[in-house]
């Protein structure tokens, strides 16, 4: 997610811990680094340098240059400040009102449509009943895109003719939510340009007769250094509670939610993490300001874990790694384990160190590999999973043909599965190292 | 905060009048810095913004401001001022292929280069080998009924390589003249659907040989540094041959789009200005330049 942004900083970091006392000099060098990742990052240019300044100050103090431990000084030192800023406003999400209404607001292409769906989704989770409204009528076809959504999801879509005012859309809706008996109304507005005066007066008239407990401002995390001056044309249009951080899940390292959090003090509530309608996810700014530092985030792979994991199967397996039979039935155990708990690239990322391993991992699901290895393992006898050296040229043809696979398919399992089992019994001889595995024994 | 936000306020200020404010003064080490800084805050990058600072201190023959001109000219990619898109010739359509990541602009870029090829006096046919996000195939169609020009689509869902051929099969049927085909979005971090484009790609060669296709990369003016690292894995995925920097109306000033070009030599061909069909200029390298000091 954040991973170029982590390398960076641990690249320039890295050279400062191991030794006892830094210099002036050697935090500097550090802050130019770090001024460039974050510029590169697309943290307003205003926010870099007021925050390379805090950090300086702090890390050239006393404090720092006299502790046994310097490098760690710094690297807390910046995460401390990262948390900070990304912690700072009210990240809780509240609706009141009957029916509440949400809002979500934003530039052109931000993802609000996308957004508003997840939205909707998410309230039915927690047992209430949302409406979805078009109140875009300029863009052609948003309605249509919403409808597609809502019924996906099977939340009722309130649209009203072309040519309505977008201010008699959103009473109507309110007005049709009361009648249906649906206590959340969740307002898709159009997407606008921030010079567009007469649309963020149209946002202001429907927040000012509306009220709405919720306004959220949908940002890309793409964007680049505009956003901080974006946000504020939004948040003087509209009462904005709340960030939400689109499109995390690709490479873009998402300055912009720092940026526009150092300024506004609006904190992000939401991240969009994908293109499906479940993509949407809560925003912990300790956890990524960890992540940012390249400290992996294992707070929430641990609750993952623990969301989906059988924990007697887990143990299981432990014992098996440490007796060495591990079979290739465990192996598919295991991998299912893995998509239940969704984006392997993900989770991988939450592990330290594994930034680029999870874009290989998440790769090879996209490629379709797991789908290929779990056929290959099913079209197996059990006694050829428990006892892989069964597999003679004939049973491998069968396995091939049964999986729709080709032989070398089936071979390159094989290979791969003894170079596993040897790197898994180093990891659990390893003994430190064995929280690496995600799904080893947890202590 | 009320310093930083005076600061952040003053970004909003034209690039521009700061410029001729600093360029105005006695060039000193401070006023080179902010120099520096406006180029980042255009989202040029830092790295970039220091080179061209670093090029244009070195020019002691040429006043500051000409001089800051000079090196940004000098980072735009050669380009081919006409003949755009390519014309295969003996009957065979040109073809422009729209791609990008999500919520940039394509599907309105798509409409609005099929309205001017056909104001040229094109025959012009649009393809919707978007199939998967909602309602991008009705919002297509939508354009396609503004602008009235033909539209070949398939159900949601349906293989958009398979929509392509259809679509160069109508094109050819038809006597068409270019092809304008509007493809989903696509985050350029995802491999399969990286892999779908080139498919897509693979297609148009398979069946029109000679065609030799645009590819036409739409470009969000309002991105950030990413848009560096979309650019590549598209030009990799499909090889760009221009693009379409949309939503310059916007206070972004697209800088990023120095660092493309300088970086893979694909030029920007053309610019979004507003939502409406005509809202799609020539893009026009000192023009650019020249907005960014007016």
């Amino acid at each position: 997610m954040f991973d170029d942004l982590s390398e960076r900083l641990r690249g320039v970091l890295g050279r400062l811990t191991g030794r006892g006392r830094i210099s002036e000099a050697d935090v500097d060098a550090a802050m130019r680094e770090v001024r460039l990742a974050l510029l590169e990052a697309d943290v307003n240019f205003r926010v870099v340098k007021d925050f390379v300044a805090r950090v300086r100050e702090r890390a050239v103090g006393e404090e720092v240059l006299e502790s046994v431990n310097a490098g760690q000084m710094v690297i807390k030192i910046v995460h401390d400040e990262l948390t900070t800023i990304l912690g700072a406003g009210d990240r809780t999400f509240r609706l009141a009102g009957s029916p509440a209404v949400v809002m979500l607001i934003g530039l052109q292409g931000s993802g609000k449509t996308t957004t508003s769906a997840k939205l909707a989704r998410q309230l039915i989770k927690q047992g209430r009943r949302p409406l979805l409204v078009a109140a875009d009528p300029y863009r052609p076809a948003a309605a249509d895109q919403l409808q597609t959504l809502g019924k996906q999801i099977d939340v009722p879509v309130y649209r009203a003719p072309a040519g309505t005012k977008v201010l008699d859309i959103g009473r109507g809706a309110v007005a049709e939510a009361k009648k249906q008996g649906r206590d959340t109304v969740v307002l898709d507005t159009a997407g606008r340009t921030s010079v567009d005066q007469p649309l963020l007066q149209e946002i202001s008239d429907l927040a000012k007769a509306l009220g709405p407990s919720e306004t959220l401002l949908v940002v890309d995390a793409m964007v680049g250094q505009e956003s901080v001056a974006v946000a504020q044309a939004f948040a003087e249009a509209a009462p904005v509670t709340g960030l939400v951080l689109t499109k995390i899940d690709g490479d873009a390292r998402g300055g912009a939610a720092l940026s526009i959090s150092a300024v506004t003090g609006l904190a992000v509530k939401f991240l969009g993490t994908g293109e499906k309608t479940d993509a949407l996810e809560p925003f912990h700014p300790d956890r990524l300001a960890g992540r940012i530092l390249g400290m992996g985030d294992v707070l929430t792979l641990v609750e993952k874990a623990q969301e989906h994991v059988d924990q007697k199967q887990a143990g299981e397996l432990a014992r098996k790694l440490q007796r060495n039979s591990f079979t290739l039935e465990d192996f598919l155990g295991q991998m299912q384990q893995i998509k239940k708990m969704g984006s392997i690239g993900g989770l991988l990322e939450l592990i330290p160190g594994m930034g680029g391993a999870a874009k290989e991992a998440q790769a090879a699901v996209d490629r379709g590999d797991m789908k290929r290895v779990e056929a290959i393992i099913q079209s197996m006898t059990t006694e050829e999973r428990r006892d892989p050296d069964l597999l003679s040229g004939s049973r491998k043809r069968r396995v091939a043909r049964g999986s729709g696979t080709s032989l070398q398919d089936v071979n390159r399992l094989l290979k791969q599965f003894v170079e596993m089992k040897k790197v898994m019994r180093q990891l659990s001889a390893g003994g430190a190292k064995r929280g690496m595995l995600p799904f080893g024994p947890r202590r | 905060m009320s310093d930083l936000d005076q600061g952040v306020a003053r970004t909003r200020q034209s690039f521009v009048g700061r410029l001729r404010g600093i360029l105005g003064g006695p060039l000193d080490d401070a006023a080179w810095d902010e120099i520096e800084e406006t180029l980042i805050a255009a989202d040029m990058g830092a790295g970039l913004a220091s080179r061209v600072v670093e090029g244009a201190r070195a020019r002691r023959d040429l006043e500051p401001e000409l001089a800051v001109k000079n090196e940004l000219i000098g980072l735009f990619a050669p380009r081919r001022t006409t003949g755009w898109p390519h014309v295969p010739g003996n009957g065979t359509p040109a073809v422009v292929l729209v791609i990008g990541v999500n919520g940039t602009g394509k599907t309105t870029t798509v409409a609005k280069l099929g309205h001017r090829f056909s104001k040229l006096g094109a025959k012009v046919l649009l393809a919707a080998a978007d199939t998967f996000r909602a309602a991008a195939i009705e919002q297509l169609e939508a354009w396609a009924k503004r602008v009235d020009l033909p539209l070949v689509a398939h159900a949601a869902g349906a293989d958009p390589s398979a929509v392509v051929y259809d679509a160069l099969d109508a094109a050819a049927a038809r006597d068409s003249d270019v092809v304008v085909i509007d493809t989903a979005g696509r985050l350029h971090t995802k491999s399969n659907l990286m892999d779908e484009l080139a498919k897509i790609r693979r297609t148009i060669g398979k069946r029109l040989p000679d065609a030799l296709p645009e590819v036409l990369f739409v470009l969000d003016a309002t991105t950030g540094q990413n848009g560096l690292s979309q650019a590549r894995a598209f030009h990799e995925a499909a090889g760009l041959t221009g693009i379409a920097l949309t939503k310059l109306d916007t206070t972004s000033r697209g800088g990023i789009a120095f660092a493309i070009e300088d970086a893979l030599d694909v030029p920007v061909l053309f610019v979004g200005v507003g939502e409406k069909v005509d809202d799609l200029l020539e893009f026009a390298p000192n023009d650019f330049v020249e907005a960014l000091f007016a």
